[in-house]
């Protein structure tokens, strides 16, 4: 699914509109802006900017002291540790997929393909369930990792699956194969010219899927719900926390780690907005 | 680069391992789990009265967001790529926050708005109306959690069509509304199409968000996935497996759908 690298993936940069266009034209097109943009205000904008205000109801200190807790730190080191890990795990395991399913040839492989994105379709709570049956306690192959961190891990791999592949693969087929044959004319051994022409070429996709992966992850909670056993110092991860502290009705100490949360996320899609930019003029 | 024969198959072996533990095995075992007891025991799980209301809840509020998030998509992917204006970036920008924020974070959102103690609380409370933990609720959430996804696809588009043939039309005479119809609309159908593929997927799927606003009543505001849930934490396993099996499928017939319209949506006007 496209889609799903592209959502995110930044637009390039908009060319100047040519010629002029009738008078009705521009007022239809003021319209719908306004409307859609007072549409993404209402849905998206209004809610958000709530949880920062809320964040701070009890001034500054009170924020600080309710993303400074104890549970509250550990879960949100554990959080992005565990987000790092599984961006890591991705830029190996995604790579070497996109490869395979771009270079390599066997029967299946449409079906394979395909496949890649049935976690973008599953729903979380299914993909959680899924694990749990064959990773956790009534497993059939005896592997039970339920309540672990290594759970979560495979958690969040199962959710970010297609981010890397997806992002590597479109890169992969435009990649110009005649450098690489000119590589191995003047004698460059296979692991040079991966080191010295594949792997540059790849790099602005692989770390743009890296950074879409980590956004999922540190945000993920249907999956790891069930599997994670939310035991906190362990395994509880920062969405999991949040959902307890409003469970509790805390809701302001809940919007004050939502808002650290909101801060990385923010991050997170400048860094990949970034990374396109980087991409696209690589690519010239 | 050609790899040799050995470490061609090496890489295959290697990735398809790692696809078949992660996913393709795990997935096979939940449907082996949801019918090892035979079809009857399935068929009276989905359909008991909790399981068909959260099925017509989930399409319900899947029919409400959906053609809002495809009308508002297709209208904001115009002005993004035909349109000159300030804070263009900043919106682009701003569309891709619900693919980036928790849905925990996102249904959280929501009751400090609409919630008893949030900032249109009173007001909704005095005209009667619930939002939080009832059904107007979820369509938010659901609205807010799908929202990029039609608009990601269409701007593309769009850009790779350019606006020739609009202006062609529009040198001809055409109104907007005729260039719209009879131009734009048929070249993008494809791409809101797929769009509007992943954003049903995400409807019915979506979980977290749902789960803060919903209150999980059986009956009112359950809705499928949040019924896999409760069947879960209530041991009912072979009732959650049942659920799931028809969520897995439909996230089945979404893959389907994507690689029927992909091809087409790649051609782009053709």
């Amino acid at each position: 699914m496209s889609a799903t690298s592209a959502p995110l993936a930044p637009a390039p940069p908009a060319r100047a509109a040519a010629g002029s266009r009738s008078a009705w034209r521009s007022h239809s097109g003021a319209l719908g802006l306004g409307l859609s943009t007072l549409w993404l205000s209402i849905i998206v904008l209004l809610p958000l900017s709530a949880v920062v205000a809320h964040s701070l109801d009890g001034g500054i200190g009170a924020f600080w002291d309710a993303v400074t807790t104890r549970q509250a730190l550990a879960a949100l080191r554990f959080t992005v540790l565990i987000s790092l890990a599984t961006a890591l795990v991705n830029v190996a395991g995604g790579t070497l997929i996109a490869w395979v399913l771009v270079r390599d040839r066997f029967p299946g492989k449409r079906i394979v393909n395909a496949l890649i994105d049935l976690p973008f379709a599953l729903p979380t709570i299914v993909a959680g369930l899924t694990l749990l049956t064959l990773y956790g306690n009534r497993s059939p192959v005896g592997i039970d990792i339920a309540f672990t961190q290594l759970a979560v891990l495979v958690a969040l791999l199962f959710v970010t699956l297609p981010f890397v592949i997806r992002s590597v693969q479109p890169v992969l087929i435009e990649l110009d194969r005649e450098m690489e044959e000119a590589a191995l004319s003047l004698g460059a051994r296979n692991a040079t010219i991966f080191r010295r022409i594949v792997a540059p070429n790849l790099v602005p996709a692989v770390l743009s899927g890296a950074a879409l992966a980590f956004a999922r992850a540190v945000g993920e909670f249907g999956s790891i719900v069930l599997i994670s056993g939310n035991i906190p110092f362990h395994t509880q991860v920062s969405s999991v926390y949040v959902f307890k502290l409003i469970e509790s009705d805390a809701p302001t100490s809940a919007a004050a780690v939502s808002t650290v949360l909101l801060i990385v996320s923010l991050v997170v899609l400048l860094a990949i907005r970034g990374l396109g930019r980087w991409g696209a003029r690589h690519d010239r | 680069m050609t790899v040799s024969r050995p470490w061609q198959l090496g890489l295959r072996v290697v990735g398809l391992a790692y696809l078949a533990l992660l996913l393709f095995v795990p997935v096979a075992l939940i449907f082996y789990r949801t019918f090892e007891h035979g079809l009857g025991a399935v068929w009276e799980s989905i359909t008991t009265p909790a399981a068909i209301h959260a099925f017509q809840l989930t399409l319900e509020v899947t029919l409400i967001a959906v053609p809002l998030n495809t009308l508002f998509g297709i209208v904001m992917a115009i002005a993004l790529a035909r349109g000159r204006w300030r804070g263009k970036g900043l919106v682009n920008a701003l569309i891709d926050l619900p693919f980036a924020v928790s849905p925990i974070v996102i249904g959280l959102s929501l009751v400090l708005v609409y919630g008893v103690h949030g900032w249109l609380g009173g007001a909704l409370t005095d005209a009667g109306i619930q939002v939080i933990f009832s059904v107007p609720g979820i369509v938010l959430a659901t609205i807010f959690v799908s929202l990029p996804f039609v608009v990601r696809e269409v701007t593309p588009v769009l850009k790779e069509i350019g606006d020739d043939q609009e202006q062609a039309a529009a040198t001809l005479g055409a109104g907007a509304w005729t260039t719209f119809r009879r131009i734009t609309l048929p070249s993008i159908r494809w791409g809101v199409a797929y769009g509007v593929v992943l954003s049903v997927a995400r409807c019915i799927g979506e979980f977290g968000a749902v789960s803060v606003v919903s209150g999980k009543i059986s009956g009112q505001t359950e809705t499928l996935t949040l019924l896999v849930e409760k069947r879960f934490s209530n041991f009912d396993i072979a009732g959650a497996y049942a659920a799931s099996a028809l969520l897995a499928l439909i996230a089945l017939a979404t893959l389907l759908a994507m690689t029927a319209i992909k091809p087409r949506r790649e051609e782009g006007d053709a």
